[in-house]
């Protein structure tokens, strides 16, 4: 059944509304802080069934929000950053599964950050907002499950640093997820990953309208840093083969101009990504959020056994990863694979021949896209009693 | 898998009787999980098939089956030593490049090993070869030009390898149509079913 919406986009779920979720439980960090109270905004698409079995949680990754599917209607070209995934009769189809998109903590879309009040001091938390991990974001949304009534989701997935939430959540909460979907992941980051994450976070930092974060205070954003933070993570989400089809050594105006001036596409690619993203993105939110990346790496506590610590998990587990994935290479989803092959536990994996690296996981790829679709169907016959 | 959907089933059962209610199976080049599948319903099995081609990939996902995207010819790195009670390469054998290595790793991740092929002793791949042609047939149905499979042997030659390798051979069924052949093995047989351990 392909529903009709709003804008008229076959197999969108139409026009959306965020909401907010209060709580007033403290959330003990990992940090050792403690946050007191917090908001988190969220969207839902689809309806949870009267068992409630059908609810299945998306996380996002670096750059994203609670806005996973749709538009909103006063703003039509504010499409998810899953759309492609998530709508009536796409592979995650929300005329049979109940959705939850959720901006986590440490956003900049609504839910409590670095741009919320601090009800300790009633000014902006700014270069004060503690901070946060993979682990804690989970906690959190183990309180939203709570509010919402869901007691084990169908399914909890994400790719990147949403697939490592999809993680997060079949070892810590074992009881809470009936499948877990983990795409482009990796079981901790390399060293060469966490490299590149202190040029991001170096690049906000040394911006003189950073303020040590308290820039809001004064007026100002670290605009450039962020700029070129995102520029430096751009480069990492692409592959090499994908750079050269798209911009190759392609000039900007048609010939050289010896100057330093957009000379290539690729460097006014890199810009445009950069100045777009500095316009609607925080640079304490994304200091936090590569913090939260560098941090994730839960075979450490079990003095580095991967297996010792995806022990607890009972949910199948599915992995997916992209040929050409740089970032977090097929041989990091392995060693996921491993450890849970180790443990006997319900998974399958793919490895999926795609060209465009990292960024795969975000889009139209019939063979990935299949998948996730059978994934979802088999998950759908296991809930239908 | 590298011969017809047909001949394909008829030595599920062949492995099932060998196969303890309950164990925890590794299903080589297992296709589009069908066999594992079987067992999971006939005999209750646990486990995983592995398999490289994406079709497949989608089809055990379908079939209910839980698998490992990879390549055999690289071996089994992603599993431990004596991991699985069973390690399953069903009408692969041939098709492998490094016949030996395979066998190897399969008595390494599992306690014990079955193995089915294509007999290249049966009267008709005889008949064939005799009239001066490479046999195609339900069991072998591809032309010398486009098969995969690269080592076809008869039931002596794996006999013998097992021999020469230290291979404990502990079972054989030898099926023709279908059915149990108990004469003439080599002549009358056109696959063949091993149990076999380190």
């Amino acid at each position: 059944m392909v529903k009709s919406t709003p804008d008229d986009t076959t197999g969108s779920v139409g026009n959306v509304k965020p909401q907010t979720a209060h709580f007033s439980v403290p959330l003990e960090l990992r940090s050792g802080a403690v946050l007191r109270d917090y908001d988190l905004v969220y969207e839902t698409y689809g309806t949870l069934n009267a068992e409630r079995s059908n609810a299945v949680l998306v996380c996002h990754a670096l750059n994203a929000s609670h806005h996973v599917a749709g538009t909103y209607a006063d703003e039509p070209g504010n499409v998810g950053w899953w759309d492609n995934m998530i709508g009536p009769g796409k592979p995650l189809d929300t005329d049979r599964f109940y959705v939850i998109g959720v901006n986590n903590i440490g956003g900049c879309h609504g839910s409590t950050g670095p741009g919320s009040i601090n009800p300790a001091t009633g000014k902006i938390w700014g270069g004060d907002f503690p901070i946060v991990t993979v682990e804690d974001w989970v906690d959190a949304q183990v309180q939203l499950a709570d509010h919402l009534g869901i007691d084990c989701f169908a399914a909890v997935m994400g790719g990147s640093l949403g697939a490592m939430q999809a993680l997060a959540w079949a070892f810590r909460h074992p009881q809470r997820l009936r499948h877990s979907i983990v795409i482009a992941c990796t079981p901790n980051l390399s060293a060469q990953n966490i490299a590149f994450n202190e040029v991001a976070r170096q690049a906000i930092v040394t911006d003189p309208d950073f303020h040590d974060g308290n820039y809001a205070a004064e007026g100002v954003a670290p605009r450039r840093g962020l700029r070129v933070a995102r520029m430096v993570g751009h480069i990492t989400y692409l592959s090499d083969d994908e750079m050269a089809n798209k911009f190759g050594r392609q000039l900007k105006n048609g010939k050289l101009n010896y100057s330093f001036d957009t000379e290539f596409q690729i460097e006014s690619y890199l810009r445009y990504q950069g100045n777009k993203f500095a316009d609607q993105f925080d640079a304490n939110t994304y200091l936090r959020i590569t913090k939260v990346l560098d941090y994730f790496d839960p075979a450490a506590e079990h003095a580095g056994d991967l297996g010792l610590a995806l022990k607890p998990v009972q949910a199948g587990v599915l992995v997916v990863s992209f040929t050409t994935d740089w970032r977090f290479s097929p041989e990091r989803s392995r060693e996921i694979v491993r450890a849970l092959l180790d443990n006997r536990a319900q998974v399958t994996y793919a490895e999926i021949d795609a060209p465009h690296g990292h960024d795969a996981f975000l889009l139209d790829d019939t063979r990935y896209h299949r998948l996730i679709a059978a994934y979802f169907n088999r998950i759908h016959e296991e809930i239908t009693p | 898998m590298n011969v017809s959907p047909e001949i394909q089933r008829s030595d599920f059962a062949a492995i099932a009787q060998w196969v303890q209610r309950g164990a925890h199976v590794l299903d080589l080049g297992c296709g589009d999980g069908t066999l594992l599948r079987y067992l999971q319903q006939t005999r209750g099995v646990t486990g995983y098939g592995v398999e490289i081609d994406d079709r497949n990939i989608l089809e055990c996902v379908n079939n209910g089956v839980n698998v490992i995207q990879g390549d055999l010819e690289q071996g089994l790195s992603e599993f431990e030593e004596n991991s699985f009670d069973f390690v399953i390469l069903s009408q692969t054998l041939q098709a492998m490049r490094n016949t030996e290595r395979i066998m190897r790793e399969m008595l390494r991740v599992g306690r014990a090993g079955i193995v089915t092929f294509p007999n290249f002793g049966h009267w008709k791949n005889r008949l064939h070869v005799l009239r001066g042609r490479m046999p195609v047939s339900n069991s072998l149905p591809f032309e010398w030009f486009d098969t995969p499979n690269i080592h076809l042997c008869t039931i002596a030659d794996f006999e013998r390898f097992c021999a020469s390798r230290g291979i404990g051979v502990v079972g054989r069924t030898v099926l023709s149509g279908g059915k149990p052949v108990t004469a003439w093995p080599n002549l009358l047989g056109e696959l063949a079913v091993y149990y076999f351990v380190d």
